[in-house]
């Protein structure tokens, strides 16, 4: 039997509001997140893509100005939901042994924003105007490094960085530094601040984005026969995991256990998704086994679920293959319907999705679901949220990622 | 000859745009890393910000020399001459 590791702090900051208990509200009502974007650049660059889903709540309205100067637009976010998580688990006054302190943060794509605004002012300014702090700020792990420091976190501050499946890989990096038996706590999360004319004209090219804009907020649409692309959703998710008698030794609560989490990858395609979902469903059982879960435990799965009309299908064909009769019992909620796709830190926001829908038993909403494509027959949760019940019961994230990355976590009721 | 009281104020701006410092506390006699508490890459930041601000050069060898506000102020105004 593996030590078990419980979540006792969640932080968001997503399209949906400026924290969980908004976000979470949000998702049960069923809220769309994209809106038409209202900067300058859209126009100026003539964007084939007009609107994304940006964060409710603007960093710099929660953090001060000289963190704002000093760190990237995603590295603020993701200190946002960290501070969160930390502050829920009631850690703030707590004296922790930092040695035995672990961070594990995710990112897709890490300072864009900051990579670029340099590059503008060296072409306009010259080299004397980029900022010294331009490396620390753009390199991929600075949100790990700087929430090691902000939390006195001396075991390793660890950053997963594989696309779309990196929030829940660096769940899974976590789990790993528990298990291992190096760490007793573990900040973990992803973010991701990526809405900027490049990566929107780069995926608009790919034709992986949705070109809905007249109508935004219909946009994201998850086993929707019109489904044609995902949202750019920017955000973070932050949790909070230590190992059971940690958490018991001082008294804390407790939202889900995480039971198990495996990573695989297809090297089958760059970008293309397995047609058949062979790297999914390995992932799914591994994490599975890692939970010492059957598959008649799950009884709810947030989706990785993009609305990209070729990759919603093979996630349904790996759940298929792992759970088979048993899938018709399994609610399926695709969060990005609302949120938008938050690249790196999408897995980790989903996993505070799925641990708060285990911890108040209700799975959160599918919104723009009309016309659900009859490839994909799953029990989708739309119209109003689903009561999951009482028992004892497994939630399943799942997060895959350019570059053929499988991530799956599977969280176990408290 | 630039107004010292004027650069004083604008690298007083300078200061708190990066620390959060309040203005008042930039005053001549405080030193940047002593009573400041400003490191390394936060005085170069502020050096490049100056010499936007007040369209003047401080040399990468010259920043060591400016321990005081105050040294950077007669720096400044000098170099606007």
């Amino acid at each position: 039997m593996s030590k078990r590791l419980v979540i006792t702090g969640l932080g968001a900051t997503t399209p949906l509001g400026g924290d969980v208990t908004s976000t979470w509200d949000a998702a049960l009502a069923g809220t769309a997140g994209a809106k038409t974007l209202e900067h300058d650049w859209v126009e100026q660059y003539q964007l084939p893509v007009t609107f994304a889903a940006e964060v409710a709540v603007e960093p710099a309205q929660v953090i001060s100005r000289p963190e704002t100067r000093r760190m990237d637009r995603s590295t603020q976010l993701g200190m946002i939901a960290a501070r969160e998580a930390w502050a829920d688990a009631g850690l703030t006054d707590v004296e922790l042994d930092g040695e035995r302190l672990g961070v594990s943060f995710a990112t897709g794509i890490g300072g864009v924003w900051t990579l670029l605004d340099s590059w503008d002012t060296l072409r306009e300014k010259g080299p004397r105007r980029v900022l010294p702090m331009t490396v620390p700020m753009l390199m991929p792990n600075g949100a790990s490094g700087a929430i090691s420091l902000a939390f006195g976190a001396q075991a390793g501050a660890r950053t997963a960085v594989s696309a779309c499946a990196s929030g829940v890989e660096a769940l899974i990096m976590a789990m790993d530094m528990l298990r291992a038996g190096d760490v007793d706590v573990v900040l973990a999360g992803g973010t991701e601040a990526a809405i900027h004319p490049l990566p929107l004209a780069a995926f608009a090219n790919m034709q992986a984005l949705s070109r809905r804009n007249d109508d935004p907020g219909a946009a994201s649409r998850p086993y929707d026969v019109d489904r044609d692309g995902f949202v750019m959703g920017e955000g973070a998710g932050a949790l909070i995991i230590e190992t059971q008698e940690h958490a018991e030794a001082r008294g804390a609560a407790v939202y889900a256990e995480l039971a198990g989490g495996a990573v695989t990858s297809d090297a089958h395609h760059l970008t293309a998704p397995d047609p058949e979902g062979r790297g999914a469903t390995r992932a799914l059982r591994r994490a599975l086994l890692s939970a010492e879960a059957s598959e008649e435990d799950v009884t709810h799965v947030n989706a990785h679920a993009t609305s990209t009309p070729l990759g919603d299908v093979p996630e349904y064909t790996a759940m298929k293959a792992v759970f088979g009769a048993h899938l018709d019992s399994v609610c399926v909620s695709a969060t990005k319907s609302q949120t938008g796709h938050l690249l790196g830190a999408a897995g980790a926001v989903e996993s505070v999705l799925t641990v708060k829908a285990l911890a108040d038993r209700k799975a959160p909403v599918t919104i723009n679901l009309e016309n659900q494509d009859p490839k994909i027959p799953l029990d989708v949760v739309s119209g109003s949220p689903r009561d999951l019940g009482s028992g004892q019961q497994v939630g399943i994230c799942s997060s895959f990622g350019f570059g053929g990355h499988n991530a799956v976590a599977a969280f176990r009721s408290a | 000859m630039a107004d010292k009281n004027a650069i004083l104020a604008g690298l007083a701006e300078i200061v708190e745009e990066e620390t959060g410092l309040e203005t008042d506390e930039v005053q001549l006699d405080k030193s940047f890393t002593e009573d400041l508490d400003i490191d390394s890459i936060s005085m170069m930041t502020i050096v490049v910000n100056a010499e936007e601000k007040f369209d003047v050069k401080i040399p990468d060898e010259e920043v060591k020399n400016l321990t005081t506000v105050g040294d950077a102020v007669d720096y400044i105004s000098n170099a606007a001459g």
